[in-house]
């Protein structure tokens, strides 16, 4: 794994990819923007209303920081692929965050209108970046259809219980060749670490920095597990053992000569 | 008078007016937002050209923090 992400045609330094939902104030979120090191950073799209000011698009272009407009909330293709539209349109940039959930509750990608929706905007001409479940059959299929990343959750939107089926997240590794970042539920930097170890080439969280009691301090931290995770990937970690293994030489020992344990 | 859906509230504009003024009452950014006229997107170049037919539904978007 090279030390860039490239999607696309765009080439990051950063592997994090942070959202911008849940931030108790701009002030935090610019900070955490800045501890957590990123270069794009999602943001949604909704109506204007009379206290809808126009500052999270300003801070980011102050900060330097790509946008990447999400689908967020859409139930169908058809939703998914009009606000990808508005999305383009106001923010200037045909990067898109797919993001097709199935009900409220879970919050879990809808599968099939994720598909169809992928398949359109990449016709279309969008950099897709799809939300995904951990299932590699349905990762490839959006591969296939023209996605410049497949974006597996780890577990629900917000709910902060890390990767729940870590083998699939590397079946799924092994089985693409475009991007894939590992996206929802990232609770804390051990998990988006483990990310990076299975194999993953980016990670994008929101939650885990915006609601901790530190935002700025889990900030910093998501930054460091992203970059050690990647360490440890390219590394090679040891063989699991069933058995213990002594690092320390096994002759040499005292009184391992006189075959008897010195007295006290 | 004709009736347009703005935003999801109904609102009352003078015969013949425009999508850009229509735009106009609800902010008065030109930049970082998009709109669509019954759920088509038409392109900031185009607002003051387009005429609206009474009835119809009117978003205009912007970003906001999520994701």
């Amino acid at each position: 794994m090279a030390n860039k992400l490239v999607i696309g045609e765009r080439q990051f330094n950063s592997r994090l990819i942070m959202g911008t939902g849940g931030a108790p104030s701009l002030e935090i979120l610019r900070k955490a923007l800045i501890a957590s090191g990123t270069e794009m950073t999602t943001v949604a799209m909704r109506r204007v209303s009379a206290d809808t000011h126009g500052s999270i698009f300003d801070l980011l272009k102050e900060l330097k920081i790509d946008v990447l407009p999400n689908t967020a909330g859409c139930y169908t293709a058809g939703e998914a692929i009009l606000t990808a539209q508005l999305a383009r349109e106001a923010l200037e940039t045909s990067w898109i965050k797919l993001e097709v959930i199935s009900n409220e509750e879970t919050l879990l990608p809808d599968g099939l209108e994720t598909v169809r929706a992928a398949e359109k905007l990449a016709l279309d001409g969008f950099t897709v970046l799809a939300y995904t479940n951990d299932d590699p059959a349905l990762g490839k299929r959006l591969q296939d259809v023209g996605c410049a990343a497949v974006m597996p959750l780890g577990a629900p939107i917000g709910s902060g219980l890390g990767i729940r089926n870590p083998h699939n997240i590397e079946l799924m590794r092994s089985l693409l060749t475009v991007p894939m970042l590992l996206d929802a539920g990232i609770g804390t930097a051990s998990d988006a670490a483990l990310a990076m170890e299975l194999g993953c080439d980016g990670v994008l969280l929101a939650s885990a920095v915006t609601r901790a009691a530190d935002p700025v301090g889990m900030a910093h931290a998501m930054r460091l597990a992203v970059e050690s995770g990647l360490l440890a990937h390219n590394a090679g970690r040891i063989p699991k053992r069933w058995r213990a293994h002594a690092s320390s030489p096994q002759s040499g020992l005292i009184g391992t000569d006189a075959r008897e344990s010195p007295e006290f | 008078m004709i009736s347009i859906r703005l935003n999801g509230t109904e609102e009352q504009f003078p015969d013949g007016s425009t999508l850009a003024e229509v735009v106009q009452r609800i902010t008065s950014a030109t930049q970082g937002i998009a709109v669509a006229v019954d759920a088509q997107v038409i392109r900031r170049t185009e607002w003051a050209s387009t005429a609206l037919r009474p009835g119809a539904q009117v978003d205009v978007l912007t970003a906001v923090q999520g994701g």
